[in-house]
């Protein structure tokens, strides 16, 4: 076991299995996207209550849903980071913070998108947009903090140790801004119809799910596969690589 | 497909300008997140390999 | 545990922070001062202001907390005293919650301690102000605990100031939540027992993590 995490970690074997990796996360995720999105797009009925806009579920929700795990997976690398000084799991925290904010950015403006036609506003200051947003900020911050070292191994180590802050913080921001969402409630707009939701609806999404899980871990791995590049760029193996290319 | 038409799947009953608005910026977002690395790494390569060549000679 | 070990670092803190007056003072008039900004910008209605005292006066004791903690590492890591309290044997863990809980002593409690004042020039029905003083009184020690993170993650860099800001605010959020509540449902007559036990078991889980975080971020900012 412990061989065979010290194998993994090592950035010279993590960038010769990844690459074998790469092709494979990057078929899955285009023809479950592709698929996916063409099904939902123009295949399934429309919602009864809100009509074609409910199409846009098919990237609102895998932005959303992968946005938040992408965080836990970003809070796990700092955490291994951390006890075991393992320079890979900084470098995947690193590459992660950028993707995830994309991705949160992604699953805001869709919703509000969403929003105009199902709610007539754009934006409404309800429990979950809140804590979406929230998230968004956290991986603002971490981005931010990453930029302002010099020192990339210390500004790796910071980011991590900010990551870890953050996921204990998540479950009581999550549960804060659900309590405070409780006492607002507005009488007007509550829209909780995931329970009605038609299987014939699901299937789609579930794929688009699973496309942008694949999608995250493929330009991950891309992204961290670069940052290997560049920091090792003065061993013996990199150079190698390079010349026989 | 459930629509009878091209045009009315781009209309979808006046929800069209919503949803391919939603679909265009996710497509534009998703494929800068790919477009960046690769272009990124390239890049890097091609500095490496210079800066590889310029030690050998020495 | 070793009480007069902790005596001793708590009252080296006090000292320290007590010979440099204006720093205490100045988070206090920003809070008096952005406080009396609100009615400019309001506009003076007594309603109006009665409304939104409890969010204005938690959203702007959250600023100075902000504000005040920015330097909180800074002198230490500047003038090599960090570097010796990393070398010493005493744990980095029991130095880091004593500074926080000095700098607390002498930035949240007197801002707690103001409010009171404020929130009758903001027209605050008064039945609101037990619950102000305990909310702000509970909420800005876990501020400074989660405030210090940031500080101690950013002392090393020379711009902190905006960079803390971003790092720090949104893990506010819940500490806003429950004190701006507690205070508003003070003001209306119900029960804010709920909000201040959630602020009180937050304020316990960061007495016990946040050192830990502080410590790790005080060597990572020390190594660079």
């Amino acid at each position: 076991m412990w061989a065979w995490f010290h194998k993994w970690s090592s950035p010279r074997w993590f960038y010769q299995l990844s690459g074998r990796v790469l092709p494979w996360l990057a078929v899955l995720s285009l023809v479950s996207l592709v698929v996916g999105v063409i099904w939902g797009l123009a295949f399934v009925p429309p919602d009864y209550k809100q009509g074609n806009s409910f199409r846009i579920i098919y990237i609102h929700v895998p932005a959303a849903a992968v946005a938040m795990a992408g965080y836990l997976m970003m809070a796990t690398a700092g955490a291994i980071s951390l006890i075991w000084r393992i320079k890979l799991a900084d470098m995947v925290v690193k590459c992660a913070a950028p993707i995830g904010a994309a991705l949160t950015f992604l699953a805001l403006v869709t919703g509000a998108i969403w929003g105009k036609p199902t709610w007539g506003t754009w934006w409404v200051w309800d429990a979950r947009i809140t804590s979406v947003l929230v998230l968004f900020f956290l991986y603002i911050g971490i981005i931010a903090l990453y930029e302002a070292f010099d020192n990339k191994e210390a500004a790796g180590r910071a980011s991590a140790i900010l990551a870890l802050v953050g996921a204990v913080n998540i479950p009581i921001i999550y549960w804060s801004v659900e309590w405070w969402y409780s006492l607002h409630q507005p009488a007007s707009i509550s829209f909780t119809g995931e329970s009605s939701i038609h299987p014939e609806m699901l299937r789609p999404l579930m794929l688009t799910i699973s496309g942008f899980y694949c999608f995250f871990g493929w330009v991950l791995l891309l992204q961290v596969r670069n940052e290997i590049l560049h920091r090792e760029r003065n061993t013996r193996w990199v150079r190698d690589l390079i010349l026989q290319r | 497909m459930f629509f009878e038409s091209f045009a009315a799947l781009l209309a979808m009953d006046g929800h069209g300008p919503y949803v391919w608005s939603a679909y265009a910026i996710t497509l534009a977002t998703l494929i800068v997140l790919v477009v960046q690395p690769l272009a990124a790494k390239r890049r890097q390569l091609r500095e490496l390999r210079g800066f590889l060549r310029r030690t050998e000679e020495q | 545990m070793n009480l007069e070990l902790c005596w001793l670092l708590l009252r080296r803190e006090l000292l320290v922070s007590l010979r440099r007056r204006s720093d205490l003072a100045n988070p206090l008039f920003f809070f008096l001062i952005v406080c009396a900004l609100f009615p400019l910008g309001l506009g003076p209605s007594p309603a109006l202001l009665a409304g939104m005292a409890p969010g204005i006066l938690w959203i702007v004791a959250l600023l100075s907390v902000l504000m005040a903690s920015d330097g909180l590492f800074r002198a230490d890591f500047d003038d090599g005293t960090l570097e010796q309290v990393l070398l010493s044997p005493v744990s980095l863990y029991l130095t880091s919650l004593l500074k926080v809980l000095a700098h607390w002593l002498l930035s949240g409690l007197p801002l707690t301690l103001l409010s009171p004042v404020l929130a009758l020039m903001l027209h605050m029905p008064p039945e609101g102000i037990p619950a102000l003083l305990a909310s702000l009184g509970l909420g800005t020690l876990v501020l400074s605990f989660i405030a210090a993170i940031g500080a101690a993650l950013t002392v090393g860099l020379k711009r902190g100031g905006v960079l803390l800001s971003l790092l720090v605010l949104p893990l506010f959020v819940p500490v806003l939540i429950f004190g701006s509540a507690a205070v508003q449902r003070a003001v209306q007559g119900m029960d804010s027992a709920a909000p201040l036990a959630l602020l009180g078991a937050m304020a316990a889980l960061f007495l016990v993590v946040a050192p830990l975080a502080i410590a790790g971020a005080l060597r990572v900012s020390h190594d660079q």
